[in-house]
């Protein structure tokens, strides 16, 4: 049964009519055109489909959308205010810590959701919270100078 | 109807599908086209010719005007029909015009993998780019830049060698008078100048002269990556789509022979087909379409085949070797002499498992039918045979085809194929829609194809200082790539096998060379091991190679291999490994850790030194390396696809596991510039050497010598 479903995304209020146990990342990608969110395996183990809920990181693959009701969400496409990159951002083109780019996304989001949680992460501790982001490039080492970089452009 | 289009659109920005008046018109006449690309030189296009048809012969740029466009403002547009996945294409191929052209490199707007667009510049392949691609580009370039200098001296009355052209301006020395690119387009014949074809003796840049090329310029849209305004291939939106899913074979082989699809055609808004084998549905979200084939799937009666399991797949593999007719072996002296001649002589066999590619971005598609025209949007390496194929398939003639590969999530070799495109264009034919197929994670590790298995059997000797004297090699399945020995070896028989593969396999990043030096790497260190030798010194002592020799002996340096061989405990080892593949070299030391209670490898350090020629883009080399690297731990320790009963048993990352951060060492890279040969490219080769430095390694530490891929580890030691 076609459930009607509000989220807010990137500050927008958007209802959607769906089928409650599709997943917020499909809900995002064909419903609401936001593609920056990527599907990466579908059952939680790569981390492409990052995305803030309420200011914590989910993946929205294995998330029903049906659990995102009323909920702020934000997405790759909501980071950025205007022109002006968001730190994270900046960090990952500063490190060039960019091959193909379509994990990019996801580790944005999980570095911003780090981020907030932890300021000033060791390099232990960003290991262990980005263990469940994947980069099939294997551009990890770039990957760790930009979540580094972004740690310390936080700090000052 | 193209209108206000901007090239910025088409270098993979978002509005690369989302704007109907992108001209997604299959036959872009004149005027759409100098639109497109603002106006400028007069390109003639006659009506219901594709752009790229007309202006490429069958393999690259035939004319000048197919590889460069320069608009009255000035704006420089370079077309090639190579593909972005994360290897850096465009960044290089963008300096590359940019250093024969003059200009800076954000100046140049690059055209990539579009056949109504862009000269056939082959396959994305094989480390093509930068040997092939690269150069044509420059040729194509240079001579704008003269055929432009040219047009400036005719303006002027004076000779070519009077003119001087730096930053998109041709100045005249003497009297300072300049004039720009953008000038000249706008009052000369520049059209005309450029429908000629590239002059074969045109000149390009001596490396000591680049001021583009050998720097590290970064990908020219990372900007649009990072705010996901980049658009990837399963990203494509179309007015009025749907989402499309196909009925999978419970096993490899198997045919249907009945199914009922009412179930699926009962359903609102779901349109089903049926043609043969081919059993697809489409619907407004993927979800639906999902639920509608799962629907119809369940009536379906299949009748399924045999088929070896990875259990048994060696001795299958070895089974069905075909060692006559084409697969001769390369031989030089007479082995048989040289065992006769050694003191000592060793014979093993390696083993390594199919591994896929996991392009972190599945196989996806987006087509579209116009008056019968088919625009198709997908992640495969070469446009032109997507459009090949799909004229075979859907019996139209190819100009009435239009293949679009927006910069796609990686590949790795493995989206050489075109299924998604197929798949999408069938079912958007049928439902008189646009209509997008998005593989999921588990179809690609099942339908895409694999990195082939191998059995590979080598045999060694010895004479009494040490020196071998005769080498056999034989590799069953996985193919010739770097199979033959760089070392000095009088006697070699060098054979590749086919077999009968029981998994649908293809390239994959530098192809069997990995496999090859995993053998031949490990192989030499327990020669080096039999001869008394240290596995360094073994090497060199065959070695003749110069460009071989200079990596190893940097790695050697920088890892401080002589101290830290002295070093080695039973749980820690170090291991080096070398070789050559697609002409360029490299050469790593890698450091151990072994839980010999568990019997866990873990790699602590990896020490690579990497030359392919002059450099061109520093930083894009060095994440290719990075990514080699990695990977090649991923192919090294862990990753294997494992099968029964013609069914992939791990189609997930739960059941295969790639490399992660936990799993990255310490990484120290050395690039070696070397500028007196041409450039190769990077992409491939430097995840030759892992593999057998690791296996290498964990025998220093525990004398356990591991003969295939993945190594998973080493019998436990019983406390
Ligand atoms: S797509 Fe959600 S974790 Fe992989
Ligand atoms: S950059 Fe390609 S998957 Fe991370």
């Amino acid at each position: 049964m076609d459930t009607a479903i509000k989220l807010i995304v990137n500050g927008k209020e958007e209802t959607v009519v769906t089928d409650p146990a599709r997943s917020l990342l499909d809900v995002l990608r064909e419903d609401l055109g936001l593609t920056g969110a990527k599907y990466g395996c579908g059952e939680g183990l790569c981390g492409a489909c990052t995305v803030l809920m309420d200011g914590k990181r989910v993946l929205s693959c294995a998330t029903p959308v049906a659990k995102a009701d009323k909920k702020e969400i934000t997405t790759i496409e909501g980071l950025a205010a205007g022109d002006s990159l968001h730190p994270v951002q900046k960090a990952f083109l500063e490190e060039g810590a960019i091959q193909c780019g379509y994990c990019t996304p996801g580790m944005i989001l999980s570095t911003v959701a780090l981020l907030r949680e932890k300021p000033h992460p060791t390099d232990e501790q960003i290991i262990e919270w980005m263990n469940g982001n994947i980069c099939r490039c294997n551009g990890y080492p770039k990957i760790m100078n930009a979540i580094r970089r972004a740690a310390g452009s936080d700090r000052r | 109807m193209a209108t206000d289009l901007s090239v910025d659109q088409r270098c993979g920005s978002k509005s690369c599908e989302s704007s109907d008046e992108l001209g997604h018109e299959l036959d872009l006449n004149r005027r759409q086209f100098v639109q497109l690309l603002g106006a400028g030189l007069l390109i003639t296009v006659s009506g219901g010719v594709g752009l790229a048809q007309r202006r490429s012969s069958s393999r690259g740029a035939r004319t000048v005007a197919a590889r460069v466009h320069i608009g009255e403002d000035g704006r420089i547009t370079v077309m090639t029909g190579k593909v972005e996945e994360g290897q850096g294409a465009r960044a290089q191929l963008t300096q590359a015009a940019a250093e024969e052209l003059r200009v800076t490199a954000d100046e140049v707007h690059l055209i990539m993998a579009d056949t109504s667009l862009v000269p056939d510049d082959g396959i994305t392949a094989g480390s093509r780019t930068t040997p092939s691609t690269v150069p044509a580009v420059r040729r194509g370039a240079a001579a704008a830049r003269e055929l432009l200098t040219r047009l400036a001296a005719e303006q002027w009355q004076l000779k070519t060698s009077a003119l001087d052209v730096d930053d998109g301006t041709i100045t005249h020395k003497a009297t300072k008078r300049t004039m720009t690119y953008a000038q000249l387009a706008g009052k000369t014949d520049v059209a005309g100048a450029f429908e000629q074809s590239v002059p074969s003796d045109v000149t390009v840049t001596p490396v000591s002269e680049w001021e583009v090329l050998g720097s590290s310029v970064p990908r020219p849209n990372s900007r649009d990556i990072v705010t996901a305004e980049h658009r990837f291939p399963s990203d494509i939106r179309r007015p009025n789509m749907l989402y499309g899913k196909v009925l999978r074979p419970p096993s490899y082989g198997a045919t249907l022979t009945s199914i009922d699809l009412s179930a699926a055609e009962a359903m609102k808004d779901v349109v089903v087909v049926r043609e043969d084998q081919f059993v697809g549905c489409a619907a407004p979200t993927s979800f639906r379409a999902t639920q509608a084939l799962k629907a119809i799937a369940k009536t379906a009666s299949w009748q399924t085949v045999s088929h070896p399991s990875s259990k048994e797949i060696f001795s299958h593999l070895k089974k069905n070797a075909r060692t006559g007719g084409r697969s001769r072996p390369r031989t030089r002296g007479s082995v048989d002499k040289g065992f006769a001649d050694a003191s000592k002589v060793l014979s093993e066999t390696y083993r390594v498992a199919y591994i896929q590619h996991t392009p972190m971005e599945p196989r996806a598609a987006t087509a579209e039918w116009k008056d019968g025209k088919l625009t198709v949007w997908t992640g495969i390496d070469w446009p032109q045979r997507a459009q090949r194929d799909l004229a075979r398939t859907f019996q139209i003639p190819a100009e009435q085809i239009r293949a679009i590969v927006p910069d796609m999530g990686s590949g790795f070799g493995g989206k050489h194929s075109g299924e998604a495109a197929e798949e999408a264009a069938r079912l958007a034919k049928a439902a008189g829609r646009p209509v997008a197929v998005h593989w999921t994670r588990a179809e690609e590790f099942t339908w895409a194809y694999f990195r082939p298995a191998a059995v590979i059997e080598c045999k060694g000797g010895l004479d009494a200082n040490g020196s071998l004297t005769a080498w056999e090699f034989t590799n069953i399945n996985a193919g010739g790539a770097a199979i033959d020995t760089p070392y000095n070896i009088p006697n070699t028989k060098i054979l590749s096998a086919s077999s009968d593969s029981p998994l649908r396999q293809g390239p994959y990043r530098c192809l069997a060379a990995t496999a090859n030096n995993f053998a031949r790497e490990s192989f030499m260190d327990e020669l080096a091991a039999a001869a008394g030798t240290d596995p360094l010194a073994f090497r060199l002592a065959h070695l003749q190679n110069e460009r071989i020799r200079t990596v190893l002996q940097t790695v050697a340096e920088h890892f401080d291999w002589a101290a830290r061989r002295k070093k080695v405990t039973d749980e820690v080892g170090v291991g080096l490994a070398c070789g050559t593949e697609k002409n360029s070299c490299v050469a790593a030391c890698v450091e151990v850790a072994i839980d010999r209670k568990r019997g866990e490898i873990k790699v602590l350090e990896v020490c690579e030194a990497f030359e392919c020629g002059p450099i061109q883009n520093p930083a894009n080399l060095l994440s290719q390396v990075h990514g080699c690297i990695i990977m090649g731990l991923g192919g090294a320790l862990r990753e294997e696809m494992r099968f029964e009963d013609g069914k992939i048993l791990n189609a997930s990352f739960s059941g295969y596991l790639v490399p992660r951060f936990k799993d990255v060492p310490k990484i120290d890279v050395h690039l070696v510039n070397k500028t007196d040969i041409p450039s190769a490219g990077g992409g491939e080769t430097p995840i030759i050497a892992i593999a057998p430095a690791i296996g290498n390694a964990v025998f220093a530490a525990t004398g356990i010598r591991i003969r295939s891929m993945p190594m998973r580890g080493i019998p436990p030691r019983r406390v």
